[in-house]
């Protein structure tokens, strides 16, 4: 069965269109990419999914549940890794527990399990302005993992990295997902990204925002930087420049 | 350590031979008599009489920092309330904050003796009019804090289903705090002016009741030494109020 399915879903803000009967579907365990330019409504997609923003038209179904416009089922990660700066990491990781009603004792303590898996260890008691962007956007990824181990949104998760820190996060990224098993949708504008880490990839774009086209990456999981130079990747990359000039 | 205190002495040093530049003008301008000696005292002078009258100060002072402490708790705890209600409810905001503004604009020596005919000489008027000058800093500082949370973090909660409580008490209060502290520096200062003024008006002991006292037997040089006794109470006080923040909000650390 499908983790998630966006069914026809449509958007306009008064006059202006966002979104056209856009389609998506995310099965267990995969992760897959919706690469679009930018001002193809892609957050827009993303907050309706996750029951911020109500569609004109159209269902997001979680598990066979119909669960559009309400919030608290999927986990978002949003743009930026929004961190609070008055929290310590291992109360910003526990966020969401909090949230769901756990005391904040037993918060850490189940929170605590995990900073060694995701390579945070030592890092509980530090406030997020003393950590590299590399090291918060882990510490964001386990924050919304603790929400739901099941279906996860990531806007734009590795932007606002930069290039080298980026290559070794797309590596920690793989690896760990290995082990955790969250179905993904993530948003990128970084085509070489969208094609390391995704399964599937939806091209999104136009204006209104549109799904043109969708592709496959056979290739398995997990993936190794000498992905990145094989023609495989190559010819997966001419396919989505072309697509995208259309 | 020995590096910090270095630090310190550098950074304040401009502003500490200020302080002793104009003391020594001061002095001079009164031992060679420019100014009469019976209007402006010499900074000796006011440092004698404040030894000679540290007792009775002290005890007036007493008086003055317990109304001070009872009017800027009641205060703050008024201006965070009002402050809280507004935000909850956007229609309080807009029919309250205009009344507030116009309560700010009545000077405070004006609404002073109408407090001390309706609530007589006691405590109780001293009380009133701190609460009235302290809250309203309090108010609009918080506000601002609350505005100022960030409109995404907001979103995350909102995506984990958080309620409107969860998303003030996580978000919008932590935000408020840095807002919050530097209004609660200008509400202590307030604090002290506001007993100050309003012992004036009528009360049997304070720092202000002493003021009127020494100003009715021209006793400049106690004048002057009250007068200075009361800026260094607000410069401590404010002093305190940074040393909390630094307590409450260790974040800021570098």
């Amino acid at each position: 069965m499908n983790k998630l399915t966006i069914r026809n879903i449509s958007k306009s803000f008064g006059e202006k269109e966002v979104l056209k009967d856009v389609s998506v579907v995310l099965k267990e365990n995969e992760l897959v990419c919706l690469l679009g330019v930018s001002g193809a409504g892609k957050t827009t997609l993303f907050n309706i999914i996750a029951g911020l923003l109500a569609p004109d038209c159209g269902e997001v179904m979680l598990e066979g549940n119909e669960v559009t416009n309400q919030a608290g089922n999927i986990s978002y990660m949003l743009q930026k890794d929004l961190l609070l700066p008055y929290k310590t990491i291992e109360d910003n990781v526990s966020l969401p527990l909090i949230i769901k009603g756990m005391k904040k004792r037993d918060a850490r303590n189940k929170v605590a399990e995990y900073f060694e898996e995701f390579g945070l260890e030592g890092t509980q008691k530090l406030y997020p302005a003393s950590l590299s962007g590399g090291m918060r956007q882990r510490a964001a990824l386990l924050r919304t993992y603790l929400f739901s181990d099941q279906v996860a949104l990531l806007d734009e998760p590795f932007s606002a990295l930069d290039m080298i820190t980026k290559g070794k996060i797309h590596r920690w990224y793989l690896e760990i997902m290995e082990k955790i098993k969250l179905s993904t949708l993530f948003i990128t504008h970084d085509i070489d990204e969208a094609i390391l880490l995704s399964d599937r990839i939806y091209l999104l774009t136009g204006s209104p925002g549109q799904i043109t086209k969708e592709i496959k990456i056979e290739e398995k999981r997990p993936r190794d930087d000498e992905f990145l130079l094989t023609s495989e990747f190559l010819n997966y990359k001419k396919e989505i420049l072309e697509s995208l000039q259309e | 350590m020995r590096k910090k205190l270095q630090n310190t002495i550098r950074t304040k040093l401009p502003s500490f031979s200020a302080i002793i530049g104009i003391l020594v003008l001061w002095q001079i301008v009164s031992s060679i008599g420019l100014v009469p000696k019976y209007m402006l005292p010499s900074p000796a002078e006011v440092i004698v009489a404040f030894l000679n009258e540290f007792p009775l100060l002290m005890s007036h002072m007493r008086v003055t920092l317990v109304e001070a402490f009872f009017g800027l708790i009641l205060g703050t705890l008024l201006g965070f309330l009002i402050a809280v209600w507004m935000e909850r409810f956007p229609k309080v905001y807009q029919a309250i904050y205009p009344v507030i503004v116009i309560t700010q604009t009545v000077p405070t020596v004006a609404i002073a003796p109408l407090l001390v005919l309706w609530l007589g000489y006691g405590i109780a008027p001293k009380i009133v009019l701190i609460i009235i000058v302290t809250f309203f800093p309090i108010t609009v500082g918080l506000l601002d804090g609350f505005h100022s949370a960030d409109k995404d973090a907001v979103q995350l909660l909102r995506s984990m289903g958080a309620t409107k409580f969860q998303i003030f008490y996580q978000i919008k209060l932590p935000s408020s705090l840095s807002y919050f502290f530097a209004s609660l520096k200008i509400s202590v200062s307030y604090s002290i002016v506001g007993a100050v003024i309003s012992e004036w008006l009528g009360g049997f002991k304070g720092l202000g009741v002493y003021m009127t006292r020494v100003k009715k037997s021209y006793a400049f040089d106690k004048m002057f030494a009250v007068i200075f006794l009361i800026s260094a109470i607000s410069l401590l006080l404010m002093k305190l109020v940074g040393y909390l923040k630094r307590r409450c909000m260790p974040w800021e650390e570098k």
